[in-house]
């Protein structure tokens, strides 16, 4: 029993499809406890108010976006590296969570933006790289839906994510490196955090049912692309056949 | 309990637009995925068992 050994599509897709329930019910339990500490315990923001409520779901969405496209680079290069099919599906069930993180940190940054800075949008430069995520996101999506051969389709999105992934660190990176209107990082692991305690507990256990979630999710659509892929294969028609 | 009221709990001392724009965006893209990815394995298990019967004709 190897790393090889899961690395098959006929022995991916049943392990998959178990683990899908679990990493849903874990989302659902750390989502609640991170909503439960929001609302209900982390206390009034002395500037802010109740308005700053909204880090609980910018700063894991924001971190996710960024997470997840190294993610699917790292799959990418293993694709590009050693051939493997599996790898290359992964970074595309990845692709449309990852494009909905970056949507929302955006979105969730704009409700915040304009009550704390008077303003949705400013271009500022952790704005505009967390946009060219978007786009990064969006083009990869675009790229494989725009190339039948598979096979091709994998190679030249893997290609694109590995150029992209450059962008990561300039967005993380682009509060110290700019003079930027958006504030310096949230958690650091050089220093003591600047939050109350209960704040950083909540961001990051909300984190981690985003986490959860799009394990849950990538492996449901994993499923499904494999399934497409390897049709043609024995363990697949007997699937399909049971699927009545 | 940090909160007086239910009511105070939903106007969010003023922020209710962009607190509850934030998280219901999140809920409502949570949702709309979730939907998407099991509407998607559905149409692809049917395409795909079509396929198989056409094969076996």
């Amino acid at each position: 029993m190897s790393l090889y050994h899961y690395a098959s599509p006929a022995t991916f897709y049943p392990l998959a499809g178990r683990l899908v329930p679990w990493f849903a019910a874990l989302a659902v339990v750390f989502a609640a406890v991170g909503l439960y500490l929001s609302f209900f315990v982390a206390p009034t923001d002395f500037q802010q108010g109740e308005g700053y409520r909204i880090i609980f779901i910018h700063v894991p969405a924001a971190w996710m976006s960024m997470f997840i496209y190294i993610v699917m680079a790292f799959w990418s290069a293993i694709g590009l590296a050693w051939n493997t099919r599996l790898s290359f599906v992964m970074a595309r069930a990845l692709a449309p969570t990852g494009a909905m993180f970056t949507f929302l940190a955006l979105w969730t940054g704009a409700l915040w933006g304009k009550p704390m800075w008077g303003a949705w949008w400013v271009w500022d430069a952790r704005l505009t790289s967390e946009l060219i995520l978007l786009f990064l996101y969006v083009g990869y999506m675009a790229l494989q839906a725009a190339i039948d051969d598979p096979r091709r389709a994998d190679r030249a999105g893997a290609l694109l994510n590995l150029v992209g992934v450059i962008n990561v660190p300039i967005i993380y990176f682009s509060v110290k490196w700019w003079n930027t209107l958006h504030q310096g990082a949230s958690v650091s692991l050089t220093r003591a955090p600047s939050m109350a305690q209960v704040m950083l507990w909540g961001m990051l256990v909300m984190a981690l049912a985003a986490w959860m979630y799009t394990i849950a999710v990538a492996l449901a659509r994993a499923r499904t692309l494999i399934l497409e892929r390897e049709r043609q294969t024995e363990w697949a028609r007997a699937v399909l056949k049971e699927q009545a | 309990m940090i909160w007086e009221s239910w009511d105070a709990f939903w106007a969010m001392g003023g922020y209710a637009l962009y607190v509850w724009g934030s998280f219901g965006a999140t809920l409502a893209c949570i949702v709309g995925e979730v939907w998407r990815v099991r509407r998607q394995r559905r149409q692809v298990i049917s395409r795909l068992r079509r396929l198989q019967r056409f094969d076996s004709q």
